[in-house]
């Protein structure tokens, strides 16, 4: 993989079509919807304090799709769950609509890569929930779950149980129950990450279909280079120990996105340079096998 | 099934519909021929029952005595030109044969009682499953609320669990006296002996089911906007619900194992007063049926609870209640992969 560079005369990941450029200056154009300034995250260990988010700061505008990548123990998830508020920050801050936030809220709707359905409620009620919470009337919280399920295709299940549904529906519920709070930002903590290859794919396209539909900003947590690419706006590269912003690399695929793209030049050189990123290492190694390894293991 | 012959002994997996419920019914057939074979078969049989007495002054009609001293005695009625005795042998009167047993589980309960103003044997059980019922209902309205509360808090943890343990290592029995002391000698020492010995397991049973509820059900909740109150009543609760349910039927039979101590606190009453009564009229075969009436209240209680519990919980394995199909019109379709 990492000798394609030089065989194929790829374009740099920094070359943007007329579409491209136009859509990322829009974005940049919204109102920032979140913004993170200077996020610090510190555990307590037996060796002493351990840093795992350092100065953390980026924006996230309205209507974009953010993906958060890096090394496993970089902590994209510890990050994304302080987002959720369901970490306590150490330090730094984060501004959702200007205001900061404080303890979890539907403001930030949550899809976890565990099945996170209550398994007690039916698909409907399930998708219901935080509408009631969100004192909607019965009727009118049924009626918002059946279209919100219909936009996630899964309005003939509305009345089945969590464990009568694949592991992909189900996070398919998942999507259609944070969105039903209309959050101000979706954040995705791999949520696919528990699926087999070929629902995943299927996953990614509904993903894209819900974001032409609906008007969201979503910040999506993933290993996979593949699916950051594919899906993303901007992908954020954390580095680890400690985690830092490494680099925001602007995608320059153009949408709408199709599965043909994943052989398009932009689209491998931006997988490769990503890929460089998270493995520095791997391009000096001569040793064909350490890298085979090491792809092999970002792939599990 | 395949036309392969099913093994019946294989590591780690099922046997089919079929064989489950052979076996079922062979757990408790096989006991039942073991009994049937001692008292019908002469495997054991160590006693003799005189049928005729003979001329020996020392035994009468249906006594029962050692078979060596039953032959003992005859060898010297006969070498004195005494009529010997005749006799059947037996088991030990302890030892009732089924059809007695059978026989018992029906006339004790149509069976008056002995003295005037003792109470019938139906009587005297549900004595015994009112004391049950009452340590048991108490001890929950308190102990599953705080074993909730002390799954879900570390605050209520931290502040009572220790104690509990500590608490519960004390044998119930030991307050017997205290509570006669205190309550009375009616029903209250015995509805207290059951309380203590189901309470304090129950609140740490409890705590701990309450904390193996997936934590993740509780985040998902926060990210839809639910607060405290909410969080508790409508994830923490219904999702422990299953597990709790299950747990109350295993505290429920260890209050019916408390109960026969309880029973003997203060006045006798109840199953165990019967069985002692029986007992000392030597009436064996009561005193099994006693037992047995206790079996079948404790196994009965316990399979209609789990047949509530399947339905009440459907919902774990994917399958609607009997009640929601019943009432809702909206048929379920079929799933696809």
């Amino acid at each position: 993989m990492m000798d394609i560079p030089n065989k194929l005369n790829l374009p740099s990941y920094k070359e943007q079509s007329a579409e491209v450029k136009e859509r990322l200056d829009f974005i940049k154009r919204q109102p920032v919807v979140l913004e993170i300034d200077n996020l610090v995250k510190e555990f307590p260990t037996e060796e002493g304090v351990r840093r795992i988010l350092d100065q953390v700061s980026f924006k996230v505008h309205r209507r974009e799709f953010l993906s958060i990548i890096g090394p496993s123990g970089c902590g994209k998830s510890t990050l994304i769950r302080m987002l959720a508020c369901l970490e306590d920050i150490t330090d730094g801050l984060i501004l959702l609509d200007t205001y900061p936030v404080g303890e979890p809220g539907a403001d930030r709707g949550m899809v976890f890569q565990k099945y996170t359905l209550f398994p007690w409620l039916t698909v409907k009620k399930n998708v219901m929930f935080g509408l009631e919470v969100a004192n909607k009337s019965k009727f009118d919280a049924e009626r918002e779950a059946l279209q919100w399920l219909d936009i996630v295709g899964l309005e003939p299940y509305a009345d089945l149980f969590p464990a009568q549904l694949s592991g992909g529906m189900q996070q398919r519920v998942a999507i259609a129950r944070a969105l039903a709070n209309k959050p101000k930002v979706l954040l995705m903590d791999e949520p696919f990450g528990a699926l087999d290859a070929q629902t995943r794919a299927k996953m990614q396209a509904y993903l894209l279909q819900i974001r032409e539909k609906i008007d969201i900003t979503i910040i999506f947590i993933t290993h996979d280079l593949d699916e950051a690419v594919y899906l993303s706006d901007r992908v954020l590269v954390l580095e680890a120990n400690p985690g830092r912003v490494q680099e925001i690399v602007e995608v320059p695929v153009e949408r709408p996105r199709s599965p043909e793209q994943f052989l398009s030049p932009e689209f491998l050189t931006t997988k490769i340079h990503l890929e460089e990123l998270i493995h520095p290492s791997a391009e000096e190694s001569k040793d064909d096998f350490k890298v085979v390894k090491m792809v092999a293991t970002e792939e599990v | 099934m395949s036309n392969k012959e099913e093994k019946w002994f294989r590591f780690g997996k099922g046997l089919s519909q079929k064989r489950v419920r052979g076996l079922t019914i062979a757990s408790f057939i096989l006991p039942l021929l073991i009994w049937s074979a001692i008292s019908y078969l002469p495997v054991w049989k160590p006693e003799v029952q005189i049928v005729e007495a003979g001329d020996t002054i020392y035994f009468e009609e249906g006594d029962r005595v050692d078979r060596e001293t039953f032959q003992l005695e005859n060898e010297n009625l006969t070498t004195e030109g005494d009529l010997p005795m005749l006799g059947k042998r037996v088991n030990p009167v302890y030892f009732p044969a089924p059809h007695e047993v059978a026989g018992a589980l029906y006339s004790a309960f149509v069976t008056e009682p002995r003295r005037e103003g003792d109470p019938w044997f139906h009587e005297s059980v549900a004595h015994s499953v009112r004391v049950v019922f009452w340590g048991f209902i108490i001890s929950s309205i308190i102990g599953v609320p705080l074993g909730i509360m002390c799954g879900v808090f570390s605050f209520f943890s931290k502040l009572i669990e220790p104690f509990v343990e500590f608490f519960r290592y004390f044998p119930a029995p030991v307050f017997g006296a205290l509570a006669v002391a205190i309550l009375g000698i009616n029903d209250a020492p015995k509805v207290a002996i059951i309380f203590i010995g189901t309470f304090f397991q129950q609140v740490l049973v409890i705590a701990n089911t309450t904390r193996t509820v997936d934590f993740s059900l509780v985040e998902a909740a926060q990210t839809l906007g639910a607060k405290p109150g909410c969080l508790l009543f409508r994830v923490v609760i219904p999702a422990v619900l299953p597990k709790l349910y299950m747990d109350m039927r295993i505290l429920l039979g260890w209050a019916w194992t408390y109960l026969i101590v309880a029973e003997v606190v203060g006045t006798s009453t109840g199953i165990s007063w019967f069985i002692n009564q029986q007992a000392k009229y030597r009436m064996f075969d009561n005193v099994y049926a006693a037992i047995l009436v206790l079996g079948f209240i404790g196994l009965g209680t316990d399979m209609i609870l789990g047949a509530i519990g399947r339905e009440l919980f459907a919902w774990e394995e994917g399958k609607r209640s009997f009640f929601s199909r019943m009432f809702n019109k909206n048929k379920p379709v079929a799933v696809e992969a």
